[in-house]
């Protein structure tokens, strides 16, 4: 018989300490969807969707009710709408609706992909596409966008950086009565990664097979409660309970991508190892990293112990899957953090902090609200801060900063759900204009000459 | 295949036997049963074997879980695998 303590343990995983699976997101890809009439190729791109993800939504539903435990966003991903949009003529935001409208058929919360990759400069439809993200996020519920301006191999696109920077507030402009949430939906990566379950930043990369499905686990919770039980272990000692725990919640991302693969005909692509935070109480990163022995979230020595959280969470999740991929870390987005929210507001957690964990964890500048009159200029320049750490460290960073349009420091914007709400933190006033407007490409750093 | 029939709660009369009748009702047959009393809660713990079911799994999911409801006890029911996936290499 199965140990009854493990039984116990499995429920009060799930039960108390917040241990859900983030998200089972379908990859499509929509390359075969292409037309020179775009009207058309919107026709095909709806029906891709809604027919290879039609039963994806009551598959995650069914596994839930069977393992008992918590999935909770059903998503897709799909080929960047760049590449689709380049063949044809007419507004790229068509797309856009026809994504909103397969998303909304087959009853999925957010699709990924209306995206470019520009790390090295923009091709045809890329920047008709990057020019349309604003009204294509501001006339669609559900679509969520994502642009690639540089790469460890590339370097980075400065041209696609001083872009950015202006699409950022002219998203948030756009959505003022809902928030500012356009800018909630777009995310600018350095090294993006084509597997990635997780949004705004999810799309379905050219080299995956057609479908795909990618398993996204969670568990900063489960975590916390266990490492609550080892107030006095030395740090190799946390480090060993991280891995433990990891391993458990891994094993549940593996076995649900493996049934929802069965279920639903698809291929199983990978479990991203990451612990995704919620602002729920008791689903926080920075709960974890204040339980080892921070006083509060973004204070001295927290780079350093998220750096050892993020590497046991890996290494501990490493041997419970079969194939590993995404982003894979602890993601510290500010606005759906309840520890981090709370660090920010008391002014500990500042961005020049978020931005050094940044080089140590997974993603990068997450769910951080500006203040309201930041110049695109600037929202360029922290792009291109955190497009370096990527390039210099091999590893994915991303922008998803929010300006907080006719707001300042000391208020804030709530989404509430799972985005959350985030205070608006403060920014050097300082200009890095010239730079910005130099335009050109950072070439690539001298160790991606591995070959 | 199997399921995992977890209750815990204040223990009271006859929860076994509601449980396996209820059990019994969708031709869930019982193979093991342990009770135990951990952390002040009574925890009872079934086995059944789900392989020939005269219904679906959520059904009788949540036919369980509204029994527990009634008893005022908290019934979980999920499948074996978890369990195994997340305690066994």
């Amino acid at each position: 018989m199965i140990n009854v303590y493990d039984i116990l343990e499995t429920i009060r995983m799930i039960q108390d300490d917040c241990l859900d699976i983030r998200t089972i997101t379908m990859g499509i890809s929509l390359l075969d969807c292409i037309d020179s009439d775009i009207d058309k190729a919107c026709e095909k791109v709806y029906e891709k969707i809604t027919t290879k993800a039609k039963d994806l939504v009551k598959v995650g539903e069914q596994i839930e009710k069977e393992l008992g435990i918590p999935i909770i966003n059903k998503r897709i991903s799909v080929t960047p709408i760049a590449i689709i949009s380049a063949a044809c003529k007419g507004s790229p935001v068509k797309f856009a609706h026809a994504m909103d409208k397969a998303a909304k058929t087959v009853g999925v919360n957010l699709i990924g992909g209306y995206s470019a990759l520009v790390p090295k400069g923009f091709s045809a439809g890329d920047i008709e596409l990057i020019k349309s993200i604003p009204e294509a996020l501001a006339t669609t519920e559900r679509v969520c966008s994502s642009v690639n301006i540089g790469s460890t191999k590339t370097g980075i696109n400065l041209d696609a950086v001083k872009l950015m920077g202006g699409i950022i507030r002219e998203c948030a402009e756009k959505t003022v009565d809902q928030a500012c949430f356009g800018a909630a939906k777009l995310v600018v990566f350095c090294n993006a990664v084509e597997d990635n379950p997780f949004m705004a930043g999810a799309f379905h990369g050219v080299g995956e097979p057609d479908c795909m499905i990618n398993v996204g686990v969670s568990g900063p919770g489960v975590v916390r409660a266990a490492l609550k039980k080892y107030p006095d272990a030395d740090i190799t000692g946390i480090a060993d309970v991280i891995k433990e725990i990891s391993y458990k919640i891994t094993r549940v991302g593996q076995l649900v991508g493996t049934i929802a693969s069965e279920r639903l005909g698809v291929p199983f692509g990978i479990v991203d190892l990451s612990l995704a935070p919620t602002p729920a109480v008791g689903d926080s990163v920075a709960h974890i990293l204040e339980e080892i022995g921070l006083e509060k979230c973004g204070t001295h020595g927290t780079t350093a112990c998220l750096a050892m959280l993020n590497d046991a969470v890996k290494k501990g999740g490493v041997m419970a899957c079969s194939r590993i991929g995404g982003l894979s870390g602890a993601f510290i987005p500010v606005s759906e953090d309840a520890g981090m929210i709370a660090a920010a507001k008391s002014g500990t957690l500042c961005i020049e902090k978020l931005e050094a964990m940044t080089a140590v964890c997974s993603v990068g500048l997450d769910m951080i609200v500006v203040p309201g009159d930041t110049p695109a200029d600037t929202l360029s320049a922290i792009i291109a801060d955190e497009a370096a750490i990527g390039m210099v460290n091999c590893k994915t960073t991303a922008v998803r900063v929010i300006p907080a349009i006719g707001k300042d420091v000391g208020e804030e914007l709530d989404w509430g759900g799972l985005f959350g709400c985030g205070p608006v933190m403060p920014l050097k006033k300082e200009s890095a204009s010239k730079f910005i407007n130099r335009g050109g490409q950072i070439p690539a750093p001298l160790h991606s000459l591995k070959n | 295949m199997r399921a995992v029939v977890t209750v815990i709660g204040k223990d009271t009369v006859g929860i076994l036997a509601k449980v396996s009748t209820k059990c019994a009702e969708f031709n869930a047959n019982v193979e093991e049963v342990t009770q135990s009393v951990l952390q002040e809660l009574f925890a009872m713990i079934m086995v059944v074997d789900i392989s020939k079911l005269n219904s679906d799994f959520a059904t009788l999911s949540d036919s369980l879980i509204s029994l527990g409801e009634e008893l005022g006890v908290k019934v979980h029911v999920m499948h074996e695998d978890i369990f195994n996936c997340m305690h066994h290499i």
